[in-house]
This record gives C-alpha cells, sequence and structure tokens, in this order.
C-alpha cells in the first residue's frame, strides 16, 4: 500500500490541443471489411478519434496546449519554475522533450525539467510528483505537459489496437494555495505483467534492426505487425483491469474516508468503452458522474483523464469539487487519485 | 447456478438464438466465435461469478460443460 496526500496545492488551470484530422472509424476500412470494423467499433465506442500528421509530435500538442494556457491564464513564463513532460512518444531518444519545451515555450534556465514515461496512468502519478515537489515553498509555479501520438505506435493492420488509440496533448497549470483541501493518490505497478501491452524492438533489450521493421502476421486472425509496433493482448489486460482496478479504488476510498457517491465526477483512463462501462457497472457507480470522450478521441494514452476534463466539464467546474481519477495501462501500472478543484479554468480545446 | 441456466446464459451472451447449445459443444467451433466473443464471455464470467481468468487458463477450456464448471468450483 502506497498512499501519498497533499494539502495546499492544486491544478488552477488545464488545456488540450488535438489534430485537426478526424479518423471516423467505421470509415476506417482499407485493411478490414466494414461489417467486421462496425463490430469492433460497436463494442469497444470509439466512433472518431484524432491523427497527427508525420511530421507533427506529442511536444507540438502539448506546446499549442501550454500557449493558450499561458494565454488565458496571463501566466507569467518567468515564474515557471517546473515543467514535467510526460510521453511514450517523445521527440527524441535524447535529449527529454521536456528542456526542448522549457526553451520553446520561452521559460527561464532556471527552470526545473524532466520527463516521465510510464503510460495510461502517468498524469496521475505525474501530478503526485509536482504536487509533491510543489510542497516546497522555493517553487513559484509548475507546468504538466502531457502528451501522447498513439497513431504512430500501432499497426492499423492489428485488428487489436488499430481502432482504439488518438492522439492529444494537455497542460496544466500547478500552484501552491491555501484554497486546496487534501488530495490523496494511490500508485501501483505489476512488471509481471510486462507483456501484456508492449513494444518489443528498437529499444536496448532489442535494438532495432532490419528484421523488427518487417510486418509479419502474428497470429491464427491474420493481425499484421512489425517487432516495432506496439501490441496489446486486450483480454488479459481487461481480466487483470477488472481483478486490479475496482480494488484500488476501494482501498483508495477507505484510506481517505470517502463515500463513492461523494464525488462530483469520477474521471477514468478512457481505454474503451467496454471496460469502462464494465468496471463502472462493477463499482456500482452513477454513470452520471462518469464523463466520457472515447467515442470521439478514443484512447489518447495518459491524455485521456485530463483530456476529458477539459472537454466535458468546461463550464462544470466554479467552486469547489471532489474528482476521482482512476487510470490504468501498460507496464501494467495503475493508480486512483481524489483531489478537489476550485474555480478550475478550462480552456476552449485547440485544433493543431 | 445449474448448467442449463448457464447454457441459457451463455447462449444470450454469445448471441446464439437459432439452436440449442449442448453441454458437450466446442464453443469454440461455433460461427459466432470469435475475439470480440471471447471478450465478451470473460466479461460475463466476471460480472456474474467474479471469476477473473486469463488467456492462458482460458485456452484449456474446451467444452460448454468446460466452460460451466469452472463457475461452479
Amino acid at each position: 500500500m502506497s498512499y501519498l496526500t497533499f494539502t495546499g496545492v492544486g491544478i488552477t488551470a488545464l488545456s488540450a490541443a488535438v489534430p485537426k484530422r478526424v479518423i471516423k472509424n467505421y470509415e476506417y476500412t482499407e485493411f478490414f471489411p466494414a461489417d467486421e470494423v462496425k463490430e469492433v467499433v460497436d463494442k469497444i465506442g470509439v466512433f472518431e478519434r484524432r491523427f497527427v500528421d508525420e511530421e507533427t509530435c506529442s511536444s507540438d500538442l502539448c506546446y499549442a496546449a501550454a500557449e493558450k494556457l499561458i494565454l488565458d491564464n496571463k501566466v507569467d513564463r518567468s515564474e515557471i519554475d517546473l515543467l514535467v513532460f510526460i510521453s511514450q512518444t517523445p521527440d527524441y531518444r535524447m535529449p527529454a522533450t521536456s528542456v526542448i519545451l522549457q526553451h520553446r515555450l520561452g521559460l527561464p534556465n532556471t527552470t526545473i525539467a524532466f520527463d516521465i514515461n510510464l503510460g495510461c496512468s502517468a498524469f496521475i502519478y505525474g501530478m503526485s510528483i509536482v504536487y509533491s515537489m510543489m510542497q516546497n515553498s522555493g517553487l513559484r509555479n509548475a507546468l504538466i505537459l502531457d502528451g501522447e501520438t498513439r497513431s504512430k505506435v500501432y499497426s492499423a493492420k492489428d485488428r487489436r489496437t488499430a481502432f482504439i488509440f488518438g492522439d492529444a496533448g494537455v497542460a496544466a497549470l500547478v500552484e501552491r494555495n491555501k484554497k486546496f483541501g487534501e488530495s490523496v493518490f494511490s500508485m501501483n505497478s505489476d512488471g509481471s505483467r510486462e507483456n501484456l501491452i508492449k513494444i518489443n524492438a528498437g529499444g536496448y533489450r532489442n535494438p532495432s534492426t532490419p528484421e523488427t521493421l518487417k510486418e509479419k502476421v502474428v497470429d491464427e486472425y491474420g493481425n499484421i505487425r512489425s517487432e516495432e509496433h506496439g501490441y496489446m493482448n486486450g483480454g488479459d489486460v481487461f481480466t487483470f483491469v477488472n481483478r486490479e482496478v475496482p480494488l484500488d479504488i476501494k482501498n483508495t476510498l477507505n484510506y481517505a474516508k470517502k463515500d463513492k457517491d461523494s464525488f462530483d465526477y469520477i474521471i477514468f483512463h478512457q481505454a474503451n468503452n467496454f471496460i469502462n462501462s464494465h468496471v463502472a457497472r462493477k463499482l456500482k457507480l452513477d454513470i452520471n458522474k462518469i464523463p466520457s470522450t472515447i467515442e470521439k478521441y478514443g484512447n489518447t494514452s495518459s491524455v485521456s483523464v485530463p483530456l476529458t476534463i477539459v472537454s466535458e466539464l468546461k463550464n462544470k467546474m466554479a467552486g469547489d469539487k471532489s474528482l476521482m481519477l482512476s487510470a490504468f495501462g501498460v507496464g501494467m501500472t495503475w493508480a486512483t487519485a481524489i483531489v478537489p478543484f476550485v474555480d478550475l479554468n478550462i480552456s476552449d480545446i485547440v485544433e493543431v | 447456478m445449474k448448467l442449463s441456466e448457464f447454457i441459457e446464459k451463455l447462449s444470450e451472451v454469445l448471441e446464439i438464438e437459432d439452436r440449442e447449445i449442448n453441454p458437450t459443444d466446442i464453443f469454440r467451433d461455433y460461427d459466432e466465435w470469435d475475439s470480440l466473443a471471447y471478450l465478451s464471455v470473460i466479461a460475463y464470467l466476471d460480472e456474474e461469478f467474479d471469476i477473473q481468468i486469463e488467456e492462458a487458463e482460458f485456452k484449456k477450456l474446451i467444452t460448454v460443460e468446460d466452460l460451466y464448471n469452472i463457475t461452479v468450483k
């Protein structure tokens, strides 16, 4: 059991950027017959998502979101002392993308900047790290930038993953302020499940070779991908999530002495509608309190929790609001957070 | 749950309406069986029986009766 609690720190503003290019899933039929596509799409509940073009990176989406955030909230760039960039689709293997963004956003050289590479639960992990550092009065404001271009990770010829993922980026401003009550974070990891979601080659364990880039039929269903594409064992991810996520939510509620019905909103990682609705049913949650963006943005990995807040809760976050956040994914890692928001300022979504 | 009731539920989960399911049937041979049907079945096992079964274990199940037997263990 590892819980972190904080008071007097919180997210005061959120913004998001998505690519202009809309992928309509019913029409995403280049590699599979339309009736089969419809069956899959109806099951996972992803009807549209956004794809970047070849030149655009996660950092470009985050840059656009950050500029919007800075402009809308009149943030003084010289007072941003910490910048954390969360992604598994960075610009380069080195240097860290956060450092490139420090310069691009015109932040001072005194800004602390580093990347977090974790996957779908990373925004919650990232919040806990930034909240933790912000306990130190030497830091003024912090920026969390979280972006993913999963469209570049998965094979369009592998039906297990071809219809789920989309691209997006967000920016969050974190400030210290007495108005924020207690936030509670629970974070977990299980590396024995490293093979459930993975890109097998292209790192240093299995370096990139012409062979790892070759597309091959990988299973009895005729799915095609290379060793440098991501893959997912959806069935076992589902089983794992159903065992661990409800348990972590219950334990965190107990630890925080909160009732599941006490929140204004509950935000789940937008994995797919099949898994999300199953977990919500299992926990007997009020679905009216669970906003969803899976149908229009798909699974944007770690971006999906903050993106859902920006997309669905604009004009609904005036005053004191209590939210529960839950995310899970590659690793496996999973996390639950109970966080207060006070007059959260949400920008309009930027299209890039 | 009795076997007959389980079979009835399984027909609904697999959307088999036009014929009888028998305990000795090899469920992977059904026309309705595919990776989505698999997801529906493991979701049903979780929801109704709180059973979380992984793919490696599931692969050992062959007949409808095998499926039923894990729910009464």
